[in-house]
């Protein structure tokens, strides 16, 4: 699944492993999650939208909606 | 790569349970070939090496219960599924093997080394499709 979750986390200018740290998860996680070869479970995606202070939507690409 | 908490204990369990492994085998093996255990002793001192590996299929499962990141989690699960399906596929191709006389007889424990060297596999299988760290 598509994010924008790197573009989100240089405009903080954090780390892969700040942003690990802040999640409570590994830096591999956070990894995966931003290259789209994971799908976060519900709970992870709302506890990252709710650090950025975005919806969901705003995060993550919905499958359906990507071109 | 970093490793969780829930990996750590995992390690160390993992560590603990191959030395009382390896004491234990080698107490049998001592103590078969010098013909010191007869009897019921000999069931327990035979039975004693495999304890430690159940053990380590135990502490994969305490390692799934006590991983709080998903991610690594279901790493581990990929892992374990290839080992199931490499070993138990072996097994089931030997078995038909065997039973047609085309092959010897293998001891079944090595079902379990099988199954160890198939969580090599689905580690090789992860890191080649959703991979771990980098």
């Amino acid at each position: 699944m598509n994010n924008r979750l790197k573009v989100l986390r240089a405009e903080r200018n954090w780390s892969q492993g700040d942003l690990a740290d802040k999640l409570e998860v590994s830096r591999q996680s956070v990894n995966a999650i931003e290259t789209g070869r994971y799908d976060p479970s519900l709970p992870l995606a709302f506890k990252i939208a709710e650090l950025f202070e975005l919806a969901i939507e705003d995060v993550f690409v919905s499958p359906s909606k990507e071109a | 790569m970093t490793w969780s908490p829930a990996n750590r204990r995992y390690n160390f369990r993992v560590v603990i349970l191959s030395l009382f492994y390896a004491a234990f085998l080698l107490g049998a093996v001592y103590g078969f070939k010098h013909h010191l255990v007869t009897g019921p002793l000999a069931w327990v001192a035979a039975i004693l090496p495999a304890l430690p590996i159940i053990g380590i299929f135990a502490a994969i499962g305490l390692y799934l219960v006590e991983e709080q990141d998903e991610y690594l989690r279901m790493l581990m699960v990929r892992q374990t599924l290839w080992a199931s399906g490499f070993a138990l596929s072996i097994a089931t191709i030997w078995g038909f093997l065997e039973s047609f006389e085309l092959v010897g007889h293998v001891e079944s424990y090595y079902v379990a080394v099988l199954w160890f060297g198939g969580l090599g596999l689905g580690a090789c299988a992860n890191k080649l499709t959703i991979g771990r760290g980098s």
